[in-house]
């Protein structure tokens, strides 16, 4: 699904990804985990193509083609999807304009004829009900004047829609309730299949007791240190970041 | 350099009926001696150039045009509203055309040419024409009388409420030499009626060689209440410059909304004279521009009396090499107490090289008054860009949405789904043509 080697990346001239390594395979969830500042985000807009986020070496393969060539829209056609750590706020253009102009790009993508209207509001109103918000909001700008966790919850209704086969969450479980991180794992784990992938960024081990991961990853100073199975995230949480940078 | 005054004064139009010939003569002697490079010198055509006037020879009128079932066709691509849903008057190159027209006005409306009008018709013609005209005597006021061969008056009368918008089209045409269409309704809503006026100007698809100078007089009795609609969507190589003029007597409501998509030369002055206590003026307005375009919208609210309100929102969307020029005044008058008065212009800049020169104006002469107006340019947000895309969603798409939200609070403004689904209809397809345009504002 994606092969990165030897990930290199600048953001605003300041290198932080310095040689980073990952696999992941289709159907394989993997969490990865870190101190603040260690690159996590920053992978996730690499991988999303950013403006601002420069590759400057190393290379990245998704489903087998050079995601490095193509277009942020490209890379959304092409199943890969972002959820981000700080949604965007896009006033005036309502969630259901704009999650209708994402489905019909999708769909054209996919040399398919664009959903008609009706068909395509029924699913999106069982989208908002699955992660607990009003369908009301479909009319409301795009995380206009959201609570943190509505825009969470937004970002995972852009995921269901979208279905994609490589899904990567930047702190979803981030400022949620206990509730909430029910919807999160819900909404996950329903997207969970052999064809599809995830990559969950988080700081939380409890996120990983809903959704288990088949890897876990420290990803520090812009390089994955270590890789392990789910007990590196329990490891972890009771002996914090420190511990890993002494063993080494 | 081509003289356009001078040429007009050289070619009088034929004598018609009595009093246009009178009203003619009066412009004659306003012209007389005046220049276009005059009317460019001064301070309301500071960021407007009229160079794209003296280039052609505007200056003779249309001849007679071709069969109305051609036109027809015309009509309706390019108007939205339903012609069964209106009553409607079309003109085309500034005449009045009964074929396309419904002649027969609905009960208690009176639809009077003025090349045909007499007796106590004429007396209120006479009586209000040109009195709301801007205090400057701007010159194309003067031109629009000097080549002015017919025009309508239209009549509601007391406590009449229509039941269907009335629609004015306004047509141009390609003619094979170019033209100056001169228009003019004056349209009075007598004490208590109520009234949806829809003006429209649009051309045919040819490329259009038409200067057309139109004043719309609105004349708002006591407690009356008109939804006035002004859309601009004629081809861009269309010359405009016209001016709406309204007066409000007391308790009278005012709400328009103006839509402009841009063309070589287009201004619109507006305005707005509050006369009679609790008159109240709402104005919403949107211009969208691309290539080489130019709008200009002039406007200005004047609060003569106490206890008026006031409201006025304009934004533009600025892109190409096309230019926004935006002047908004709001005249508080001495007296004018308890005066409550917003205006607000925004405007979206879409490319670097597009340019907007936005100035809001307040003369305020009473101590008693709320006011607030602010006017700001921004640009489109690349972050949010960049967040459609990652949802699959193609550059040009992301900022035809953006551009889209930036004009869609006002559109929530129009109080009939009928008038607002025209114009939401103008709007998308302008930004999906715009952006679809190869390389456009990248
Ligand atoms: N625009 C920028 N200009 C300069 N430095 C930046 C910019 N954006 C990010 N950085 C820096 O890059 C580093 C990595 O940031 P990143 O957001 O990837 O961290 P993170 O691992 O996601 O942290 P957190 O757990 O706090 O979300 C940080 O030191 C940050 O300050
Ligand atoms: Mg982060």
């Amino acid at each position: 699904m994606l092969t990165i080697k030897n990930l290199q990346a600048n953001v605003e001239g300041k290198p932080i990804l310095k040689g980073l390594d990952l696999e992941i395979k289709p159907g394989e969830v993997h969490a990865i985990m870190g101190p603040n500042g260690s690159g996590k985000s920053t992978l996730g807009h690499v991988l999303a193509g950013r403006p601002g986020y420069e590759i400057t070496g190393g290379s990245i393969f998704f489903k087998g083609e050079n995601l490095i060539e193509m277009e942020t829209e490209q890379r959304a056609r092409n199943g890969l999807f972002l959820a981000f750590q700080y949604p965007v706020e896009i006033p005036g253009v309502s969630n259901m304009e704009f999650l209708k102009a994402s489905v019909d790009a999708l769909q054209e993508h996919k040399g398919e004829q664009p959903m008609d209207s009706v068909s395509f509001l029924r699913q999106a109103r069982e989208m908002y009900k699955q992660v607990d918000l009003d369908p009301g909001f479909l009319k409301r700008g795009v995380n206009e004047g959201f609570s943190g966790g509505e825009k969470k919850r937004n970002e995972l209704i852009q995921m269901l829609m979208l279905q994609p086969a490589l899904a990567i969450l930047d702190e979803t479980d981030s400022g949620l309730d206990i509730d909430a991180l029910q919807v999160v794992a819900e909404a996950v784990n329903s997207l969970r299949s052999c064809e599809r992938s995830i990559v969950m960024i988080t700081h939380y081990q409890r996120l990983l007791d809903y959704i288990k991961p088949d890897f876990v990853h420290v990803l520090s100073d812009g390089k994955i240190v270590r890789s392990g199975d789910k007990s590196l995230a329990l490891e972890l949480e009771e002996k914090g970041y420190g511990w890993i940078s002494e063993v080494e | 350099m081509f003289d356009y005054i001078g040429h007009t004064l050289q070619n009088p139009l034929p004598v018609t009926s009595g009093w246009l010939e009178s009203l003619h003569q009066k412009a004659r002697l306003g012209a007389l001696g005046r220049k276009v490079s005059d009317e460019s010198a001064t301070e309301s055509w500071k960021y407007s150039s009229l160079c794209a006037l003296e280039e052609n020879n505007y200056a003779t009128t249309a001849k007679p045009d071709p069969e109305p079932d051609l036109l027809d066709k015309t009509l309706s691509q390019t108007i939205g509203i339903d012609k069964s849903n209106a009553h409607n008057l079309v003109f085309v190159n500034g005449l009045f055309s009964a074929e396309l027209s419904d002649v027969e006005p609905p009960p208690g409306v009176e639809f009077v040419r003025f090349s045909h009008a007499e007796g106590q018709h004429l007396t209120s013609i006479n009586a209000s024409l040109g009195t709301m005209a801007d205090k400057h005597q701007s010159i194309f006021r003067v031109l629009n009388e000097l080549h002015l061969k017919d025009g309508m008056y239209i009549r509601v009368n007391k406590n009449v409420e229509l039941d269907k918008p009335i629609q004015i089209v306004w047509l141009t045409t390609r003619q094979a030499q170019s033209y100056t269409v001169s228009s003019r309704v004056l349209i009075e809503l007598e004490p208590g009626s109520k009234a949806q006026i829809f003006e429209t100007f649009t051309s045919d698809d040819a490329q259009q060689n038409s200067f057309t100078n139109n004043v719309t007089e609105l004349l708002l009795r006591e407690g009356a209440y008109l939804q006035h609609f002004r859309v601009h969507q004629e081809q861009e190589d269309a010359l405009h410059i016209g001016a709406v003029h309204a007066d409000l007597y007391e308790n009278a409501t005012l709400k328009s909304f103006h839509l402009a998509l841009g063309g070589a030369l287009k201004r619109v002055d507006v305005a707005v004279n509050l006369l009679g206590e609790g008159a109240d003026s709402e104005q919403f307005g949107a211009y969208l521009l691309c290539n080489d375009q130019h709008m200009d919208y002039h406007t200005s609210t004047e609060h003569f009396v106490p206890n008026c309100t006031s409201n006025e929102v304009f934004r533009g969307v600025v892109g190409g090499r096309s230019k926004a020029v935006f002047n908004g005044r709001i005249h508080i008058h001495p007296g004018a107490q308890k005066t409550l008065a917003r205006l607000s212009n925004k405007n979206l800049l879409t490319s670097d090289t597009a340019e907007v020169d936005t100035k809001p104006e307040l003369e305020i002469y009473a101590d008693d008054v709320q006011c607030a107006h602010g006017a700001t340019v921004a640009q489109l947000d690349e972050l949010a860009i960049h967040y459609l895309q990652t949802r699959g969603i193609s550059r040009a798409k992301a900022k035809a949405l953006l551009s889209y939200g930036f004009v869609a609070m006002l559109l929530e403004q129009v109080p009939e789904p009928v008038f607002a689904e025209h114009i939401t209809a103008i709007i998308n397809h302008y930004f999906q043509r715009h952006y679809s345009e190869e390389g456009c504002d990248e």
